[in-house]
């Protein structure tokens, strides 16, 4: 990504609320919102930004259904395939005895699935480092983020208006 | 999408916080040298841990002999110490994901070190059944893994089996929950951070930039884990109650073992997040994060679970008179009037009337009294476990094998070793980390912040709504799709 550099054009809002108005106004200015960044969950913020709900309980679901699978076909096939012992009289396809087990690896692997695919595809992992556009972002700053590779004067000038019009406390440019 | 919050719901963030002075005033003490009480703190606990590792080579090498455990008296202190760790594991997570589905506000100010508790105390936990195999080097037996003799499993019927793959899977799914959570701050501590800590705390933070999109899927995964772990802590203690109910041992052989395990659990998990956090709390200067209202929240869930408790032995006690089975009778007989009647009384004492204190708000609120019956409750569950392990099989079927134990000073040495390695786990984590989820308190500052609540107090006679939109509580995003 080296050669690929993006010129960002972004301004900072002090409050969510002002955020919050500034991405309304942009959406229906028809501004193409690169991204929006904020110190903590802003709610509201996903249906005005157009953002789709989240799949990832879906690969919850699936990750734990695997575990589920994986711990009752493989109890079943030790003690009724692979080596049957007599366990106190029981039958050997005891499924009661069966269920701590399965319900502790479907919670497993669902959790283990999910954080992996979280990290996945937010595109983050131990010693990843991802372009930071303020340092003030994560900390009391709220910012949106337009592209502005190959932008003409006018784009960025009615940017930058925006900018003004809706407040933000300040507004800077970097190539990332 | 407005959320109506009560006028008369006390602020959890008070002195007028700004969103920076949150950043600040968490942060700052990852980046200050440590004082004076922590290092003596610090140098306490790794004495401690360093005795503890001196007293566990000495069990390997010796062998488990060296504990005094006899031929009726198999579970001592190690048992009852895995069984008071784990238990004070539990209210971790209760904090965090049960408060969590909850929407408890009082939670994000304590959920991360509680977090943290849970981590270090099934760390603490898994070390006695590991060392009472009495060969750890063999430990790896216990998992199902192919092997060149048969391959021969494990027994998956057995309870002591359940607890293994509840243990473990416990730990990490606790350990990848408090870590999610923790990667947005580390990303704040990032951020301030020059030099080599930048770097630490760069790869720390996984490359977190706090991106909308990021935010919605964190909050998903949040509450995804949240209800996994939910039906998780309860899955655990009422296993690990398993190990004695699915016995013939009587005064093991109940049905109510997983409910009242699971409420003691809680009940004990409370009283060690009350000790430390009215610890941290002062020397780390954050009280206004964990407020009076939190202690308070914190001591009414003791009374209630200290209740269930309470309610739990009598029920014991009277369905061992109602059973009319003898030997049951006599197990309960022998526990209040037997040789280790102390125990009994000490446990009755600390679990059931302590606790009934919290019934009066002054003393709920009141610091000192709440630290005193912390620690007088960790002790009385620590009482509880010794009473059902310890003084039930001291009298057996067989009056020719009675016996009684005392521990020996290895085993109290590895008792002591574990309160090292808790400490010293929890002391640098307060150096290295946010104590307080600083994303999850400012989340919630303009619901539970003074400056807002004295506002809604303000117009307490009109129904208040406030315009922050989407307050439900952390981890649930209130949006629907376009």
């Amino acid at each position: 990504m080296a050669d690929n550099h993006t010129e960002v054009l972004f301004g900072l809002y002090n409050d969510e609320t002002e955020l919050l108005d500034a991405v309304k106004i942009a959406r229906d200015g028809h501004l193409d919102i690169m991204d929006v960044y904020t110190p903590f969950p802003v709610h509201g913020l996903d249906p005005i930004l157009g953002l789709k709900e989240s799949r990832l309980h879906i690969a919850g679901f699936i990750f734990g259904a695997l575990g589920t699978l994986t711990a009752f076909i493989f109890m079943t096939w030790v003690f009724t395939r692979d080596w049957p012992i007599i366990f106190g009289g029981k039958p050997y396809w005891s499924v009661p005895a069966f269920i701590p087990i399965i319900f502790e690896l479907t919670v497993l692997f669902a959790s283990i699935g999910m954080v992996v695919t979280f990290y996945t595809i937010c595109g983050m992992g131990p010693g990843v480092t991802n372009p930071v556009l303020d340092d003030r972002i994560t900390d009391d700053k709220f910012c949106i983020a337009f592209k502005t590779t190959d932008a003409d004067d006018s784009l960025v000038e009615k940017l930058n208006s925006f900018f003004t019009k809706t407040g933000a406390a300040e507004v800077h440019t970097k190539t990332i | 999408m407005a959320h109506h919050v009560s006028p008369i719901r006390e602020p959890l963030i008070t002195g007028n916080k700004t969103y920076h002075d949150i950043t600040v005033d968490l942060v700052s003490p990852t980046e200050k040298a440590p004082g004076g009480l922590w290092m003596i703190g610090f140098i306490i606990s790794v004495g401690l841990l360093l005795f503890g590792v001196f007293c566990i080579i000495w069990t390997i090498w010796i062998g488990i002999g060296s504990w005094n455990l006899n031929r009726t008296i198999g579970w001592g202190w190690d048992i009852t110490n895995f069984v008071w760790w784990i238990g004070i594991g539990h209210a971790g997570t209760l904090i965090s994901a049960i408060l969590l589905l909850f929407r408890q506000k009082w939670r994000t100010g304590v959920n991360r070190a509680a977090e943290a508790m849970t981590i270090f105390a099934v760390m603490c936990a898994g070390l006695f059944p590991a060392l009472h195999t009495g060969r750890p080097w063999l430990d790896f037996f216990l998992f199902p893994y192919p092997n060149t003799r048969g391959p021969l499993w494990v027994n998956f019927n057995s309870p002591l089996l359940w607890d293994l793959f509840a243990i473990s899977t416990y730990f990490t799914v606790s350990l990848l929950f408090w870590y999610t959570g923790l990667v947005p701050d580390f990303a704040t501590v990032r951020d301030r951070a020059t030099g080599i800590r930048k770097k630490i705390y760069n790869f720390l933070s996984f490359g977190w930039t706090g991106s909308a999109k990021h935010w919605q899927r964190w909050e998903s995964l949040s509450l995804v884990l949240a209800g996994l772990a939910t039906p998780l802590v309860l899955s655990v203690h009422t296993i690990v109650s398993f190990d004695f109910a699915t016995s013939v041992i009587p005064g093991w052989h109940t049905t109510i073992f997983p409910p009242y395990f699971v409420a003691g659990a809680i009940f004990s998990g409370f009283a060690m997040v009350l000790t430390l956090m009215l610890i941290t709390r002062k020397v780390l200067h954050i009280e206004d994060y964990i407020t009076i209202e939190h202690i308070e929240s914190m001591n009414k869930v003791i009374l209630l679970t200290g209740s269930i408790v309470g309610v739990a032995y009598l029920t014991e006690l009277f369905i061992a008179w109602y059973s009319g089975y003898v030997y049951e009778q006599f197990a309960f007989y022998n526990r209040a009037l037997g040789p280790y009647w102390w125990s009994y009384f000490g446990m009755m004492f600390c679990n059931v009337v302590s606790p009934q204190f919290f019934w009066k708000k002054s003393w709920r609120r009141n610091i000192t009294l709440t630290f005193i019956l912390s620690l007088v409750i960790n002790m009385g569950m620590w009482f509880e476990r010794f009473v059902i392990i310890a003084t039930t099989l001291a009298r057996d079927y067989l009056p020719s094998s009675w016996s009684y134990y005392v521990p020996s000073w290895v085993e109290i040495g590895v008792y002591l070793g574990t309160f090292g390695l808790f400490f010293t786990l929890y002391l640098l984590f307060t150096r290295v980390a946010p104590v307080v989820a600083i994303a999850e308190i400012k989340h919630i500052l303009k619901s539970s912040g003074d400056q807002y609540t004295t506002q809604r107090v303000a117009k307490v006679t009109e129904p208040v709504v406030t315009d922050e939109p989407g307050e439900e509580g952390q981890g649930f995003s209130s949006v629907s799709p376009d």
